[in-house]
């Protein structure tokens, strides 16, 4: 049995103080316990933002690689080493702006993976640029006059190609955020997790603002109705429903043509290929 | 006998990919050594496309510029390649042409008319062809029979049928004008090409996992791994782009997998910034640059020697890498293994340079022997660490590497510059620069495992050709063909470009270096290394691989 103080990371947290990322790390570790996974089975991967700093703030394995490219390098250590719980902590701009196409291909693909995502609506390293969640209108410090374009509604866009578990939390509502990353870990093929977290820094709105929009789902509410889900996944606004929007499955997951004829096992438990082997098909091309 | 050359010309999809692959199975099945190279355009349908085969005793893996046979399919091909055809050569085409050199065959016509339907007509002109060179009908007709066991007794039949009526029109036709023969001989050659070989070899150096976006002329690497994925067993995917695939195979690497990707210079251009991430986070990771003509899409279905400077500068910041590029589908599979070795025991990237000329062309040889160089791995191991750390500082400048999941130790990988558990770093006065020592020191060893070139001819030789990668049987075609004319030439060929081998050029030899591209950017690289100057160039950029003749004809232009 793992405890909190596992996941314990010594390294200086880099955050404003009274970020809401703390909520976010918080619940990381709550659900970690809960979970029951020792550090060493979990990897993190992360790309570049203050929320892809998390990682560094967790006790176990992490690859914090590039802005953008969290998704793919995901995909790669899924594919090497299946039995480790990856888990991908993004920003809204490194997921839905800079690694966009990513993110798209991976809800086709369905990797039994967790991604969640830091909403803060803004590019809060690079010192407060739009997002592409950034509400039309909202000035940014490059946004002098408000931005111009409607932002990107990306759960909707993740039931729409398939994504089989879509949940919205709250940076705040630790518990509740808790639970759905335990339910979002636990759940057979790709889960996503997006976070709200205002940011206090570069934000528009105080915590107030969000504190007083904020509803989880009613409990007799059913996660498995496509419909309901798109609405609640596209309302934002009076209200910002949180949960377990959608929930779908199982469907066949990233790989598992090759899982089930090469091997399910990490791929580096695969016997080095036979010399023999190797000559018989050379002697293929010996004409 | 002097090595005969065949130019198969057509419009793509016409049939000269059949005709071609099937000329060189014959060929090798009458015990000769083939070498063969295409060249198309890149579309579907039409144009006008070459396959060209060399057929010989010995093998002479190098394209010739003039044919003897030209098998022309339509009227523009005719019109593209007579030009190529040596004095003495024939021309097989259903086009008519009362001219001694032409045997006017109307494949389509015969083959609807005697054999029921045109598409008949290909095995037809393979048909002619065996019978001008003086091929044996039967042997042939076994190859035949294999090439199309799959489609049914009927078809077997048809083909047979064309292939026979193909023949016996042609040697009604050739009379005296074919002067061609290729009896059986016992031999038997290994011919494939370097898109073969790469993938086999991979994946004996380990490469569990390999992901990639299609680009003419690399996809055959992809393709190779995902048709053998039951014997081969490599995770095969598909990216969304090339930023995808680099990021895909550093996770993999990561995790313990041994991985790679394949691209051509546009794909390349997106990978730079995960070849840069593996050199920070010290992840292995092989990536072949298959080179086609630049800049930006070019001439994608042709070959170049254009990114030897970009793959040695690729990435940003300051970071060990390695870049290798063989010389034929052999050394292109010594070099995979070697690339993935290097890659582990450095933790670092490493490019394997090959070009559309490498990538599809067909090499010969007796033996095919590559296990001089064996899969070495370089893990760590669990048991000897206090405490873990990923980036320790070390005398080496390497440090211990374990994957995530292997035991209770925990891995962190950091594109951030960091200190030694992989965390975030701003200490600018100890940890960042140590850390960008340690990554540096790892070039000094690799420069340690590099090989000096190639030398061949050098003594005695009142100049050298020096060359790099795909050029090598054309350079050192090019110095027996000078040779036999009294002019003695040398040759110093390199295949490991980065970090350059320690070496000492021959003194008072005049250099000329042979690419095949515009500025000359193996001579600026090793004018940089070594000090050198060169006395000429030959440079080649018009799509084409360099030959023997091209670079014998430069020479003399340039020298009397
Ligand atoms: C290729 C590349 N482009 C730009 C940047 C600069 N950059 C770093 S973080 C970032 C945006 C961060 O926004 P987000 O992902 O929403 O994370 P946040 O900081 O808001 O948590 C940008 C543009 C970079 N590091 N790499
Ligand atoms: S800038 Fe915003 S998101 Fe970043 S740590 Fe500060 S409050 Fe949090």
């Amino acid at each position: 049995m793992s405890t909190m103080d596992d996941y314990q990371s010594d390294a200086e947290i880099q955050w404003c103080p009274g970020c809401p990322n703390f909520g976010i790390l918080q619940a990381f570790k709550k659900a970690f316990v809960s979970i029951g996974k020792d550090p060493h089975e979990i990897c993190l991967v992360s790309g570049i933002g203050q929320a892809a700093k998390l990682p560094h703030y967790l006790k176990c394995n992490f690859f914090n690689g590039l802005h953008g490219r969290a998704i793919p390098v995901a995909l790669g250590v899924h594919a090497a080493n299946p039995d480790l719980k990856t888990i991908v902590v993004a920003g809204d701009g490194d997921c839905y702006g800079e690694g966009g196409n990513h993110f798209l291909h991976t809800l086709r693909r369905n990797p039994d993976i967790t991604v969640v995502v830091h909403n803060n609506e803004v590019y809060a390293l690079t010192k407060g640029q739009a997002s592409p969640t950034t509400p039309k209108g909202e000035r940014r410090t490059l946004q002098f006059n408000g931005v111009q374009v409607p932002p990107l509604q990306m759960l909707a866009v993740a039931i729409l190609h398939g994504c089989t578990f879509v949940a919205r939390g709250f940076a705040l509502e630790v518990d509740h955020l808790q639970d759905l990353l335990v339910s979002a870990v636990e759940h057979p093929g790709l889960s996503l997790v997006e976070v709200v977290q205002p940011c206090i820094t570069w934000g528009t709105h105080p915590l107030k603002w969000y504190q007083e929009r904020v509803r989880i789902v009613k409990e007799d509410y059913d996660p498995t109705d496509r419909s309901a889900a798109m609405e609640l996944a596209m309302t934002w606004g009076e209200t910002i429903p949180i949960g377990i929007l959608y929930q779908s499955g199982p469907v066949e997951t990233f790989g598992h043509d090759y899982r089930h004829t090469v091997t399910d096992r990490p791929l580096t438990e695969l016997k080095p290929l036979d010399k023999g082997l190797m000559e018989k098909m050379l002697s293929e091309f010996r004409l | 006998m002097q090595d005969i050359h065949v130019i198969v010309a057509g419009a793509a999809g016409e049939g000269i990919q059949t005709i071609g692959d099937l000329l060189v199975r014959l060929a090798a099945a009458h015990g000769y050594a083939v070498f063969s190279w295409k060249e198309y355009e890149s579309r579907i349908r039409g144009g006008q496309n070459r396959y060209a085969v060399r057929i010989g005793m010995e093998p002479v893996n190098a394209p010739l510029s003039e044919a003897d046979i030209l098998l022309a399919l339509n009227k523009g091909a005719l019109a593209k390649y007579e030009k190529l055809l040596k004095d003495n050569g024939i021309i097989i085409s259903p086009e008519k042409d009362n001219r001694d050199r032409f045997l006017s065959i109307p494949f389509a016509d015969i083959a609807k008319h005697e054999i029921g339907q045109t598409i008949y007509a290909n095995t037809l002109a393979i048909g002619a062809l065996v019978s001008a060179l003086g091929m044996d009908l039967e042997i042939t007709k076994g190859v035949v029979k294999n090439v199309f066991s799959k489609k049914g007794e009927d078809m077997i039949d048809k083909n047979i049928q064309a292939l026979v009526e193909g023949f016996n029109r042609a040697g009604r036709e050739c009379r005296d004008r074919c002067p061609w023969n290729l009896p059986l001989r016992e031999d038997r050659y290994y011919v494939l090409t370097a898109n073969e070989a790469i993938p086999m070899a991979a994946a004996y150096a380990g490469c569990r996992f390999i992901s990639a976006y299609p680009m003419t002329p690399s996809t055959g690497i992809i393709t190779f791994l995902a048709k053998e994925k039951d014997r081969l067993g490599v995770f095969v995917e598909q990216a969304e782009d090339e930023i995808a695939a680099v990021n895909m195979a550093i996770g993999a690497s990561y995790a313990g997998a041994r991985a790679m990707t394949a691209t051509s210079g546009g794909g390349f251009a997106l990978m730079v910034e995960g070849i840069s991430l593996a050199g920070m986070t010290e992840t292995p990771l092989v990536v072949v640059l298959a080179q086609r003509p630049g800049p930006a899409t070019g001439l994608p279905t042709r070959t170049a020697q254009g990114d030897l400077l970009f793959a040695v500068n690729a990435g940003h910041g300051e970071f060990p890498k390695m870049v290798l590029a063989p010389s034929d589908p052999l050394d292109a599979f010594y070099k995979t293994v070697m690339a993935f070795n290097l890659a582990d025991q450095y933790q670092t990237p490493v490019i394997l340079l090959t070009d559309q000329f490498l990538a599809d062309s067909h090499f010969s040889f007796k033996d095919f022997e590559p296990w001089d160089v064996t899969p070495k791995f370089h893990w760590a191991g669990t048991g000897n660490h206090n405490e873990y750390k990923r980036y320790r500082l070390t005398e080496s400048g390497i440090s211990p590497r374990l994957y995530p999941g292997q035991s209770k130790h925990l891995v962190c990988a950091d594109s951030d510059e960091h200190n030694e558990y992989g965390h975030i770093t701003e200490d600018l006065e100890k940890m960042a620069p140590a850390m960008a020592k340690k990554r540096m020191l790892k070039l000094d060893m690799l420069k340690k495992s590099v090989h000096p070139p190639e030398e061949v001819a050098t003594k005695g030789a009142d100049f050298i050709l020096v060359s790099w990668g795909s050029t090598r049987g054309s350079v050192l075609e090019a110095i027996s063909l000078m040779r036999g004319t009294g002019v003695k030439a040398g040759m110093i060929h390199f295949t490991e470009l980065w970090p350059l081998p320690k070496y000492e050029f021959p003194r008072g030899k005049a250099l000329y270096i042979v690419e095949n591209n515009a500025s000359g950017q193996l001579s600026r690289l090793l004018r940089s290394q070594y000090n050198i100057s060169s006395r000429g160039f030959v440079h080649r950029f018009d799509g084409l691989p360099l030959t023997a003749g091209y670079i014998r004809r430069v020479y003399h232009e340039h020298n009397g």
